[in-house]
């Protein structure tokens, strides 16, 4: 729990000066272009490592399994454009039904 | 004028924004985060990304060093969010790192009027009702913790299929970000045997400097 508390506050913290750092320090002013750029490009990193740890870690060994189908179910209707609640519905769907069966 | 623009156009995503909190409180409460800890965490982190990735790095058994920068990194599109709509921001420093808040991805989303300019208005606005949803969605996901078998239900799907249904629109934006999430990915897969868990997500972060690289401006 302590791990839990220490990540919720710390968290918060940052994220509090995060968000108010450009407001407060930067009333307009641009940042250098290529620093720009790579912050852009962090987010599709880290949301593809975050999908890729999600899936396929199971305590610290690779693992296909009922969660790597119903994943994988939600980037196809992501793909098809089907609206984000429904596919992850359909994902998590997925998985529920591999695991009845 | 903005404002009730805003709540308005921020209803529409109350509602996505209540199922996800709801997931979040059942699976918080099933990672043993108890009853308390969810809805502070919901009340003062606020980002649906930054929840998910403490507590996916936490329930794979990580340190809160590595949950920590695993939430900041996810979070830091926000700091250039807010350098975009700096100058819609007006008052004092205090006032305007309140306001500051607001940045969340639909609300910046909504705000942005192009050509560099913002509605402040409007992204307070559509924040609020977004607000409301993950805090009283937090409490119910909370309240069924008990009741619900997260991987029956198949939830345990939802914190990789948020983050790829994030993913792919991101990937939308060009081949640069699909290099850099490539990049991160393959990293991610041969680090996940080798390392503690949160650290394949930190050093992915190298994917987002090789992509720009790679493919040059």
């Amino acid at each position: 729990m302590t791990a839990v508390w220490t990540s919720i506050g710390v968290v918060a913290a940052v994220n509090f000066a995060i968000k108010a750092a450009g407001p407060v320090f930067l009333g307009g002013r641009e940042l250098p272009d290529v620093l720009v750029r790579v912050i852009a490009l962090l987010a599709s990193a880290i949301l593809a490592a975050l999908v890729v740890v999600g899936t396929f870690s199971d305590e610290g060994e690779l693992s296909i399994d009922a969660q790597t189908a119903g994943v994988g179910v939600t980037g196809v209707a992501v793909l098809l454009r089907l609206p984000l609640l429904v596919s992850v519905g359909l994902g998590a769907l997925t998985a529920a039904l591999l695991r009845a069966v | 004028m903005g404002f009730r623009a805003g709540l308005r156009a921020g209803a529409v995503f109350a509602l996505p924004t209540f199922v996800l909190a709801v997931s979040f409180g059942v699976l918080a409460r099933q990672l043993g985060w108890g009853v308390v800890a969810p809805v502070v965490a919901s009340a003062v982190v606020f980002s649906g990304s930054a929840q998910f990735a403490i507590a996916d790095v936490l329930g794979a058994g990580g340190s809160a060093a590595a949950a920590i920068v695993a939430a900041v990194l996810v979070n830091a599109r926000f700091g250039v969010m807010g350098v975009a709509a700096a100058s819609a921001f007006r008052g004092g420093r205090l006032r305007r790192a309140l306001e500051g808040q607001a940045t969340v991805d639909a609300s910046w989303a909504l705000a942005n009027r192009g050509g560099g300019s913002f509605d402040r208005e409007l992204m307070i606005g559509a924040t609020l009702p977004q607000y409301v949803a993950w805090v009283g969605g937090t409490v119910i996901g909370v309240a069924l913790g008990d009741a619900i078998d997260p991987e029956a239900l198949g939830l345990d799907v939802l914190f990789p299929a948020f983050f790829l249904a994030l993913l792919i629109d991101e990937l939308r934006n060009g081949r640069q970000h699909v290099a850099a999430a490539v990049i991160a990915a393959v990293v991610a897969v041969v680090l996940i045997p080798f390392t503690p868990p949160g650290i394949p997500i930190v050093v992915a972060c190298v994917g987002a400097l090789l992509g720009l690289r790679g493919t040059g401006p």
